[in-house]
């Protein structure tokens, strides 16, 4: 068992782990995080982002041991005092969803889209997002959601 | 899937990583950004008792000017090299290529060795390193070699690389004047089905003074069209538009080309021979 001292959404939590443990059964199984999807399992579909250190990250895909001494934010992290965060709120706004199961993921690249593009233009958006897959509404309304937020 | 069992190391420096591949041999993997290794263990289409993570170790994901040639350290991850001005400044070709890789979780955990080094004949930056004349750093415990990255992947999943040496670098040479370099790939699914790298030297003249065309992800491993890049030495730039579609086709027609589940063989050469001809097109350009 290794050890896993890491920061999720800001409160530090210290577990006992196997190396071959997934980042993502780790935040679902035992720390109650399910808002993290799992979906197509190998990198394609970004059901699963979540932020390491700000960075987008597959959970599915990650070893768990690897986000020892990091900080992970989730979609759980990102509402304040009962409100949703502004990257949610848009969404909603927009109606960019419809089923929700790729939302989580949706929203956290965004985070992360905003965090380093100040001012993304189109290209940059879509090009970002190209990794996350929506199979219900398509893409205009989350991209529209995206750039009122620019 | 959940992985089978496994221990999992965390050298911090290169001899002690050096001891652990000895002592564990072929039990044993190096593990890098994960991203194609990580998907397969969980396919159990492998496993390794003992896994070996490179990333404690200092230095190896440095990105440096090394005179004549870009050093990006085995564990550079794409993002990193997409962004780190002196890959841009020097490769801008090579830089778009990283940007463009599968997604942008991929390309923040997926490091340029570990392509390399898995050799996933689906991938973009073999052909683009060799057509830019690029070789790779290995290191043992008894010393260090360098391998030219045309002769590096053997064929699917294999390698140059020896048991008990990893990669630590790929050298990368600055371009010289009139010198442009550029990829194009298609790709279904986040890995490319056919990709084309072009790179195009021109002399003060005006005329073509070397080339180098390379096909990658049609087979096991990257292919240099060898007689069309001599074919347009001492073209001028318009020569070289109208002569290369002609000069391509038969290397294109002799390519190994597998029908598998990204297509069918000679569907794969078309795309081959489209993505080459939009490379040098590019590569075919003034700078801006």
């Amino acid at each position: 068992m290794h050890d896993l001292a890491f920061a999720v959404n800001g409160e530090q939590r210290s577990l006992q782990v196997e190396p071959r443990e997934l980042l993502i059964d780790v935040l679902r199984n035992q720390l109650g995080l399910t808002g993290t999807k799992r979906s197509c399992d190998v990198q394609v579909c970004g059901a699963c982002t979540v932020l390491v250190d700000g960075q987008p990250t597959s959970a599915c895909s990650t070893l768990a041991v690897e986000a020892d001494g990091c900080a992970v934010q989730t979609i759980e992290g990102l509402a304040k005092d009962g409100r949703m965060d502004r990257i949610q709120q848009a969404f909603l706004d927009h109606g960019a969803l419809q089923c929700g199961f790729c939302t989580p993921g949706f929203v956290m690249a965004v985070h992360a889209l905003l965090t380093q593009h100040e001012k993304p233009d189109d290209a940059t958006i879509r090009h970002y997002l190209h990794g996350n897959i929506c199979r219900c509404t398509g893409y205009v309304k989350i991209i529209e959601a995206v750039k009122s937020l620019v | 899937m959940l992985l089978r069992r496994f221990d999992l190391h965390k050298p911090e420096t290169l001899p002690a990583l050096f001891d652990l591949l000895d002592r564990h041999g072929e039990e044993a993997s190096v593990l890098a950004g994960g991203t194609e290794l990580l998907i397969a263990l969980k396919a159990r289409v492998l496993h390794y008792p003992h896994l070996i993570s490179l990333k404690a170790i200092a230095g190896l994901a440095d990105i440096v000017d090394a005179g004549d040639c870009i050093s990006i350290g085995a564990l550079a991850t794409h993002d990193a090299i997409a962004r780190h001005p002196l890959v841009c400044r020097y490769l801008p070709g090579y830089a778009a290529l990283s940007d463009n890789i599968a997604n942008i979780r991929v390309r923040c955990a997926g490091t340029l060795g570990g392509n390399l080094c898995f050799a996933e004949p689906h991938a973009d930056p073999p052909a683009m390193l060799a057509a830019l004349g690029a070789r790779l750093r290995l290191q043992s415990a008894t010393g260090s070699r360098e391998c030219a990255m045309a002769d590096f992947i053997h064929g699917d999943f294999e390698t140059d690389r020896q048991p008990g040496e990893i990669l630590t670098a790929i050298l990368v040479p600055k371009p010289v004047s009139g010198h442009r370099a550029a990829y194009r790939c298609y790709g279904a699914s986040h890995r490319p089905v056919a990709g084309g790298a072009a790179a195009i030297t021109m002399d003060e003249a005006g005329k073509c003074s070397a080339a180098a065309f390379w096909i990658g992800a049609v087979c096991g491993r990257p292919v240099a069209l060898e007689q069309a890049a001599l074919g347009v030495i001492g073209m001028d730039r318009a020569e070289i538009a109208q002569a290369l579609p002609a000069l391509i086709a038969p290397e294109i027609e002799a390519l190994e080309a597998s029908d598998d589940n990204h297509g069918a063989g000679d569907y794969k050469r078309h795309l081959a021979q489209t993505m080459l001809l939009r490379a040098a097109q590019a590569a075919n350009t003034v700078a801006a």
